[in-house]
């Protein structure tokens, strides 16, 4: 069962980040599709959602390519609203599907995580493909490929002008959303990142927080993504945002670069200040988690600090989220308990770091 | 990113206006942007895309005066109009068709003056995709008489004739 190997795992594949890939986390493509004889989600009754359900599920009981890896259907009686939150929290679905109570949502997962697509969130299908590291045209690939084999099956809503037809009309058109997560500790230090941000939507980008829509940037993190979805390739959406992030990265280094020089003690003061934090607090929230986390990865990127791999940290940062947490402890928690737990994690995983 | 007027609290409303041709990006902080208006807000609620798009929707720019219109159900889902600017959803794939007028204004503020280019699926756009090779050839035949080359444009002009037919 792939469901119960993605839910116990610390990692799923966008974690898996090598050398290199210390700025640009992950990749992310989003394709959203609704099938052409029913309702959208926002008005599918039972009958409806449950016919939506039963066709998508019929799908993945056929033979597909090997290259999507194993797909699996779990519709949500089988999931808890413990386990979807996991899922949300590994970034696999989005929070407001966790959340929601339909009966007729599901999630299509591959064994390694890499392809997630929703069934029945804001549109019928949302293929995403997560990828380590910068790999946007490999992620646009492996979606197509989930896309290709479910089209053969189901027919799409789509429409010669418009494109693929969705609820939203912000995603009709390619129904693509790509987008890469960013660590950006160097800008926001500078205090640049608010004008080089700016300056993206002028570029037809947007960024959001760690968790997408209406979520903040917490611990230097940045989701950037293609603001319009219609009037471009898909390929042409995807380099466009490619140029843009290298552009990024490449800021981002020099800035680094520049800090490493410029503000050696500053630097190592608050990346030593921040592991001493991490390894004697007894009680520590998210946020000021995430924080310090970021100051530490930083170190480690730049060669101060050492003892941990890139992939470590971040199957970190997602393991001391209060779901994952709870699923750890296996019981309940209120806040409190939830900080004690979070320090204890934390002081384990990085007691290594020097 | 901060919001651009106070400079203090990050950025949590980002518009894209389009006018003319032009286009303008605001970034701001939910008091911010309240302040400015323009936008429905509901200060109760957290600022959201949904709230976003149906201010958009809501501006009488797209909206017909008529009210007829606004009575007007779609056959596949039972949503009117006012139901769109409400949730700033559409309910099926038909409110494409049976809204085109009303939703012309909202597209073209969201994505330009543009349509789809992308992928097209090759079931049901069987068509569409012959419609586009169709296109093309009548280019290539075109590039052929240019470049007198009229054995390769008589054979293009066959394919055409051939693919038309398929299309009838």
């Amino acid at each position: 069962m792939s469901i119960e190997n993605i839910l116990n795992s610390a990692s799923v594949k966008w974690m898996e980040s090598e050398e290199g890939q210390d700025i640009v986390i992950s990749s992310r493509i989003r394709l959203a599709r609704n099938l052409m004889d029913l309702p959208f989600p926002l008005r599918l009754d039972q009958k409806a959602g449950h016919e939506c359900l039963q066709r998508v599920k019929a799908v993945c009981q056929e033979e597909m390519p090997a290259v999507l890896n194993e797909v699996e259907f779990s519709g949500f009686d089988q999931l808890n609203i413990l386990d979807r939150r996991i899922l949300a929290e590994k970034h696999l679905i989005s929070p407001d599907h966790a959340e929601s109570n339909s009966s007729f949502g599901a999630v299509l997962l591959n064994k390694d995580g890499s392809l997630s697509t929703m069934v029945n969130e804001e549109d019928h299908l949302r293929i995403q493909c997560l990828l380590p590291g910068l790999q946007l045209a490999a992620g646009y690939e492996l979606a197509q490929h989930m896309d290709d084999f479910l089209e053969s099956k189901l027919e799409y809503a789509f429409d010669e002008r418009y494109g693929y037809l969705t609820s939203c009309p912000t995603n009709v058109g390619t129904g693509l959303r790509a987008s890469v997560m960013l660590h950006l500790p160097a800008m926001q230090m500078t205090g640049q990142t608010s004008q080089i941000l700016q300056n993206i939507g002028q570029l037809g980008m947007t960024v959001r927080g760690l968790y997408g829509e209406g979520t903040e940037a917490t611990g230097n993190f940045f989701q950037m993504s293609n603001q319009t979805t219609m009037g471009q390739t898909e390929e042409e959406i995807c380099n466009h945002l490619q140029a843009v992030t290298e552009q990024i990265v490449e800021q981002e280094r020099v800035l680094r670069e520049r800090m490493k020089i410029e503000l050696k003690y500053q630097l190592e003061d608050k990346v030593g200040r921040a592991l001493g934090i991490l390894n004697h607090a007894r009680i520590i929230n998210s946020t000021e988690a995430l924080t310090l986390l970021s100051d530490v990865r930083l170190g480690i990127d730049l060669g101060i600090l050492s003892g941990i791999q890139p992939y470590a940290l971040n199957q970190l940062i997602v393991s001391i989220r209060p779901a994952h947490l709870q699923k750890d402890v296996a019981q309940e928690m209120d806040a409190l308990q939830r900080d004690i737990k979070r320090a204890e994690i934390i002081q384990e995983q990085i007691k290594g770091i020097k | 990113m901060y919001c651009e007027e106070c400079k203090q609290k990050p950025a949590a409303v980002h518009l894209t206006q389009v006018y003319n041709g032009n286009i303008i990006q605001s970034h701001l902080c939910e008091e911010c942007a309240a302040k400015k208006g323009g936008f429905i807000f509901d200060p109760g609620n957290k600022f959201s895309i949904p709230n976003l798009l149906s201010s958009i929707f809501g501006n009488s720019y797209g909206i017909d005066p008529n009210p007829m219109t606004e009575i007007k159900t779609c056959p596949g889902c039972g949503m009117n109009f006012n139901d769109i600017r409400k949730t700033g959803k559409l309910g099926c794939n038909q409110c494409y068709q049976i809204f085109a007028k009303e939703m012309e204004p909202t597209l073209r503020r969201i994505h330009g003056n543009s349509q789809h280019i992308g992928k097209i699926p090759s079931r049901g756009g069987e068509k569409v995709l012959l419609r586009k090779q169709l296109d093309n050839l009548k280019t290539r035949l075109q590039e052929a008489v240019n470049s007198e080359e009229y054995e390769k444009a008589a054979e293009i002009r066959d394919n055409i004739k051939e693919m038309e037919s398929k299309l009838a």
